[in-house]
């Protein structure tokens, strides 16, 4: 390699005064054309990126009828994401605890522990959620009882339409 | 048979003529390593033979894994159960995973140890680090693409984390998630960091690396008092390999091979015997019967999370790692001449016996795991309990329902979150417990409200009874 140029810079010739400015023109051909190709970047960043700016759809799901649930009890309820790939087969469900808590009154809590988003589960007896992970212990009302959790088990919109309960299938509770 | 082999040398020598490989090879093969660079020398290219092992057996079982959310459960049951060789394939990569981050670790020991990342091989260290990062990215994502129910989990915990950074928290998770939620983007994103995007960076880099291990030559074995001092280490180098070096190939290479064909053999019979980590449930997220961990190799960092205060996590979340990998990434820069003797850089040794330590009471502390609720405790008998009817009797059936067992002692049965009370009667009064149960504390819930004045009763009544033998 570095023969090959030792070898140019000796080389004699008739052009070789006007040479290094010839040279020094094909070098920013090249470094323009080649950055030029950068542009290429444009699609392979966007495509990576796009998940991040897509908006997910506000989406309804039925998760029962009011009489399936007892006024008082808190029930696992699933519901399918709000904007599902084909592809995605069970991995679009999410979990949700479903509380009944009126007559016409339900209050739905996301599964996620608000520590690292471990499935936190419902000890029907001692009305408590537990965290597997990290121990997080929640009251009945999703507020924090114990361990490392900051804040409460987030809620999702629940609604009655007519006889059916539908919850918001919103996203991942983050931070 | 004379003949043959004549014929054979000649398109021995064709082929190497043609190709220039032992032209290109041979000084890379003869060049000079110092003769006392023995068996501390061989975890470098043990790193380098895991690596192998992975791009092998990851490669193979690639003919067979569909990364697609739907199926990609299936497939690795039909790889575990059906496929032949299937589950030693799966062995090998897991327990070459295993051999590479553990190699990759000694490795970097050695090396601080020996200061051998000092003047002038500054790059070497850093280049190394970066390897390191990369194999601990390939180890959470090669996690993750078992896709099982821990595997869909551990996406979500590490979207939580991200979703601590500030500012691009959300992005971040956004980006860790493929999306709003764990679906159809999201394996098929970590398949392609796990199988193109970090190997190429290892490929790269490990080429960078082995290129400055023979620009700069292997560090001889540190001897107390013989410093680094830029101004003459390489010609005092130079002059000692031509004085005393060995050619790498064979006089120091055997025991690379040595050492690098009996890890591959303890891998290998890992795979056979011990087989790989078994699948678990189905990648289901509406499934919450779930105890996400993660693999040894991350379980120590896991365990963290569970020690420290709550107050603090955030900045330890983001600022752990990142403090960390500048700091072993600028090590050469803050100190790069003078001793490479461990025994005259007590500070060196303390900070590895430190890293060592906190590792491995970590990872027995993750490995126990006793922050988490017992969700199956083995229920408490009449025979513990020592009564069947009566307020002591009830007592420990509220015990039980209120979830108390879950994370107390009675006697060896019950969960090791919080305190044993297999003798809390000889060390509380009645009014103690009581209000202890009532008002709750850090990492117990208050019960005021949840049980009624008759359960309380009963409750203090079977705890009080909890004495020590002598104390009756």
């Amino acid at each position: 390699m570095t023969r090959d140029d030792e070898g140019l810079e000796t080389e004699p010739g008739p052009g070789a005064p006007v040479l290094p400015e010839r040279r020094r023109f094909l070098a920013r051909v090249c470094v323009g054309l080649g950055a030029g190709c950068g542009g290429l970047a444009v699609p392979v960043v966007g495509f990576t990126l796009a998940p991040l700016l897509q908006q997910a759809p506000v989406v309804w799901r039925a998760v029962g009828k009011v009489t399936d649930f007892k006024v008082g009890e808190t029930t696992n309820v699933t519901l399918v994401d709000a904007s599902p790939l084909p592809w995605a087969g069970m991995t679009a469900n999410t979990a949700a605890w479903l509380r009944r808590t009126g007559e016409n009154e339900f209050v739905a809590f996301a599964v996620n522990c608000a520590h690292l988003g471990c499935p936190v589960r419902w000890m029907p007896t001692a009305n408590l959620f537990m965290c597997p992970c990290h121990g997080g212990v929640y009251y009945q009302d999703g507020s924090v009882a114990a361990g490392p959790p900051q804040h409460g088990l987030t809620r999702y919109p629940v609604r009655v339409q007519g006889d059916e309960v539908q919850v918001r299938a919103d996203p991942v509770p983050i931070g | 048979m004379m003949g043959a082999r004549t014929w054979a040398a000649r398109v021995g020598r064709w082929i190497d003529d043609r190709l220039g490989v032992s032209k290109a090879l041979g000084p890379l093969m003869k060049h000079h390593v110092p003769a006392d660079a023995k068996w501390w020398y061989v975890f470098g290219s043990a790193t380098l033979a895991a690596f192998t092992i992975q791009v092998l057996s990851g490669v193979t079982l690639a003919f067979s894994y569909v990364p697609s959310a739907a199926e990609a459960y299936e497939t690795l049951q039909f790889i575990s159960h059906d496929a032949t060789f299937g589950r030693v394939l799966r062995g090998l990569h897991y327990y070459g995973a295993s051999a590479m981050v553990l190699m990759v670790g000694v490795h970097m020991a050695q090396t601080f140890l020996f200061g051998a990342y000092k003047y002038p091989r500054e790059m070497n260290w850093m280049t190394g680090v970066l390897l390191l990062a990369f194999t601990m990215l390939m180890g959470f994502t090669g996690q993750l693409l078992r896709w099982d129910q821990t595997a869909v989990w551990s996406v979500v915990i590490a979207a939580e984390q991200a979703g601590r950074v500030p500012l691009v928290g959300h992005a971040l998770a956004h980006f860790v998630l493929g999306g709003d939620t764990v679906g159809g983007a999201t394996l098929s994103r970590f398949f392609a960091i796990h199988v193109f995007l970090v190997p190429a960076c290892i490929f790269l880099f490990v080429g960078i690396h082995l290129y400055l291990v023979l620009h700069n030559g292997i560090s001889e074995p540190p001897v107390p008092g013989a410093t680094v001092d830029p101004a003459t280490y390489r010609a005092a180098y130079e002059a000692r390999m031509k004085r005393s070096g060995r050619p790498f190939w064979p006089d120091a290479m055997w025991r690379d091979v040595v050492f690098c064909v009996a890890m591959i053999a303890v891998i290998a019979a890992l795979a056979a015997t011990v087989g790989p980590p078994a699948l678990g449930k189905p990648p289901n997220p509406a499934i919450v019967d779930a105890y996400p961990q993660p693999d040894w190799y991350l379980l120590w960092y896991y365990a963290a999370f569970a020690l420290m205060p709550p107050k603090i996590e955030n900045y330890v979340i983001i600022g752990g790692p990142l403090v960390a990998g500048t700091v072993l990434f600028i090590v050469p820069l803050i100190s790069n001449r003078g001793e490479r003797s461990p025994r005259r850089r007590p500070w060196a040794v303390a900070a590895v016996i430190f890293c060592v330590m906190m590792v491995g009471s970590l990872w027995l502390e993750g490995a126990r795991a006793p922050w988490s609720p017992n969700f199956k405790p083995e229920p408490l008998t009449a025979d513990i309990v020592g009564a069947t009817v009566g307020p002591v009797a009830e007592g420990a059936r509220v015990f039980q329902e209120k979830a108390c067992l879950n994370c107390h002692l009675i006697d060896g049965h019950g969960g090791r979150r919080g305190p044993d009370l297999s003798h809390i009667g000889s060390l509380l009064t009645g009014d103690d417990i009581t209000i202890r149960i009532i008002n709750g504390g850090t990492n117990m819930p208050a019960f005021a409200g949840n049980m009624s004045p008759e359960q309380l009763a009963d409750l203090v009544a079977f705890l009080r009874s909890r004495r020590t033998a002598g104390a009756q």
